[in-house]
């Protein structure tokens, strides 16, 4: 290996990396923007959504209640709802969201309530419709309202006290530290995101730096230099990795700066707010920067084999497409309630990075687990560059006819 | 200077099966001498070229490229050798002083060699006005210029072209060819591949005649000439290689 050869190589590819378009989209616009659009634009999407569903005046049907003017009335001073007139097809209206609830009466309902009798009062939703759930919550709290009101009313009638039906409190307390109520809820993606991206950022120099150069003719002149080929596969193994740390380094920080920025007070709901709120350190992202880093070593020399068997730009398109899957599916598994690191899945590549990932922005340190997932990824790694060396080695690759 | 010695390259064809696509060649190139390599399409020239510029590796036998072996010393012959060939493309996203230097450099120039090199090469050959100019916005002769800077940045004592006019216009032809000619002045050994029949007569000191990568024929134009009793080198090839086509298409039907 001659080194000076291999960053000759290195100059020369990232010259011309820098100069192609395409370049410039899937390594810095993909990650600095993907996080801002999806993240950040589906918060505020369903903020504002919530936000108005919450505010609206929820149209809703009362069905009977003609004999009990008093519940009809109190019903009607509920600030929250819009009473309609009523009609047959309310299931209809409900369904096409014309009214977004409707609740039944029991004939006879205040005559029945203060004879004490038993009685159901029936309410009509639509599931997962929210502004319906918000219609179905606000009846619901009415009458639950109501309820008490008549049971602390009958109590202080017979000179009972409150407590006898409510024996005693239940509170609950968080002990979580904030950084691990947010860990575990976008931990997680912070990891998954890092190593799709590192692996998306790869795939177009891999296939430009191999198949691309056999479709263009430059391989057979690069060949004819003096220059040896594990120098040649070195500089370009650089490369490719140089192009997939920007794009994992520049989701990371595009990452952060959203969740910064909408994190903020005043941004959004404080309820909202808080559930974001990222307590990253910069230690934890250098820490999932070092886990990605065999893994993007991982990716480089496995989409570099694999796009060099390819003839021309299109079929190496073609194979490396589906690898996009085999990344993205054990980095989902790693998302799946209940899927935690052991000392078996911490030797599955990828879904043991984005599992230790998910633990280290949550503030754990297995350093065990820590230490055999990176001796695990290195040998892996370490594996895909050797067969990548041998690839360029083999003319029936070079010169796939 | 070059010396080919029972070259030899079998492949794997999943149709054909074992595929000798060269066989046993040998000849021999001097210092200043051009040798053309003449065959029709799939003889086994390219491939025989390719062998000699260590871009593949015989399976038998070898050669011997300005006192290095092909197979023993690979690197060392490539830095003796300037290949040129249709198939060898220029990077399309480099100007074309920098892709001259990066050849320089992996041919281990020091930067005040190559920059005088680059600078003479580039006067020579006329380059100047589009020396910054990216490759994918060049002429075609001008990439063809581009190519020649690129075989000639390390003054190699051996030059190999394979079908180096194929494609290309009488004005960029002409480069090429006065190029090569160029080339055997300043006492460079030569192979030559071409389909040009009026190029080989013009350039080539002797030649040989390959077919089903096995080299039929060998000797100076005038030497062929009088063996086959004809002119024409056209005629001559046709002569060498007719009994064995006729013999192979016979076996096909």
């Amino acid at each position: 290996m001659n080194l000076r050869n291999v960053g000759i190589v290195y100059r020369k590819e990232l010259t011309e990396w820098l100069r192609d378009k395409r370049t410039l989209v899937s390594t810095v616009l993909v990650p600095l923007l993907a996080f801002p659009i999806i993240m950040v634009g589906m918060i505020f999407l369903t903020t504002v959504m919530i936000g108005k569903a919450e505010k609206e005046k929820a149209k809703v049907m009362v069905l009977g209640g003609e004999d009990s003017p008093q519940i009809l009335e109190k019903l009607q001073q509920v600030s929250d709802l819009q009473i309609v007139p009523t009609t047959n097809d309310y299931k209809r209206q409900i369904s096409e969201k014309e009214i977004r609830a409707a609740v039944d009466i029991p004939k006879g309902f205040d005559n029945a309530l203060s004879r004490g009798e038993d009685q159901t009062v029936k309410i009509y939703y639509y599931e997962g419709e929210i502004k319906s759930a918000f219609g179905r919550d606000h009846i619901d709290k009415f009458f639950k309202d109501y309820r008490e009101s008549v049971v602390s009313s009958r109590l202080s009638a017979r000179n009972l006290p409150a407590s006898i039906i409510k024996p005693f409190d239940i509170t609950q307390e968080n002990v979580a530290p904030p950084e691990k109520v947010s860990g575990a809820a976008i931990g997680g993606l912070l990891g998954y995101m890092v190593i799709l991206l590192s692996m998306t950022g790869a795939i177009y120099p891999a296939i430009d730096l191999t198949a691309g150069e056999k479709e263009r003719g430059t391989m057979e002149t690069i060949l004819s230099s003096p220059l040896a080929r594990v120098d040649l596969v070195l500089g370009k193994f650089f490369l490719v990795l140089s192009a997939s740390l920007t794009t994992a380094f520049l989701s990371i920080v595009s990452m952060g700066t959203s969740f910064y920025l909408v994190g903020r007070p005043g941004v959004i709901s404080d309820k909202g707010a808080a559930a974001l709120q990222l307590h990253i350190g910069l230690s934890t992202v250098l820490s999932v920067f070092l886990m990605a880093l065999p893994l993007a070593v991982l990716f480089a020399a496995a989409l570099l084999t694999i796009a060099l068997f390819a003839k021309t730009y299109k079929e190496a398109q073609s194979y490396l497409t589906p690898m996009t899957f085999i990344v993205v599916i054990p980095a989902v598994a790693s998302l799946l309630p209940g899927v935690e690191l052991n000392y078996k899945l911490a030797l599955v590549p990828i879904l043991s990075t984005s599992l230790v990932c998910k633990e280290i922005v949550a503030g754990t340190f297995h350093w065990n687990y820590i230490l055999l997932i990176l001796l695990a990824s290195t040998i892996y790694a370490a594996a895909a560059l050797f067969i990548a060396v041998k690839m360029f080695q083999r003319e029936s690759v070079l010169f796939r006819s | 200077m070059i010396e080919a010695r029972g070259l030899s390259k079998r492949f794997q064809d999943k149709k054909r099966g074992e595929v000798r696509a060269v066989d046993n060649v040998s000849f021999t190139c001097q210092p200043g001498k051009i040798y053309g390599l003449l065959g029709a399409n799939g003889a086994g020239k390219t491939t025989t070229l390719r062998m000699l510029a260590t871009i593949l590796e015989p399976t038998d036998g070898t050669a011997i490229v300005y006192g290095y072996d092909v197979v023993d010393d690979p690197e060392k012959v490539r830095a003796n050798v300037g290949f040129l060939s249709t198939a060898t493309a220029l990077y399309p996203r480099l100007t074309a002083q920098e892709l001259v230097e990066y050849f320089g450099r992996l041919n281990g120039l020091d930067e005040t060699t190559l920059k005088k090199r680059v600078d003479d090469i580039f006067n020579r050959l006329e380059m100047n006005d589009f020396r910054d100019r990216r490759c994918d916005k060049l002429s075609t002769g001008m990439k063809q210029k581009t190519s020649i800077a690129r075989t000639l940045v390390h003054d190699p004592p051996v030059m190999i072209f394979d079908e180096p006019t194929t494609g290309l216009d009488v004005m960029t032809a002409r480069t090429i060819i006065n190029f090569i000619s160029d080339c055997r002045e300043r006492g460079k050994a030569i192979i030559f591949s071409t389909h040009i029949m009026s190029e080989v007569e013009r350039l080539c000191d002797s030649i040989g005649i390959i077919h089903d990568g096995k080299l039929l024929a060998e000797g100076t134009v005038p030497e062929l000439r009088a063996k086959y009793a004809e002119h024409n080198i056209e005629e001559i090839i046709v002569k060498v290689i007719g009994p064995l086509q006729s013999k192979s298409e016979a076996r096909v039907s």
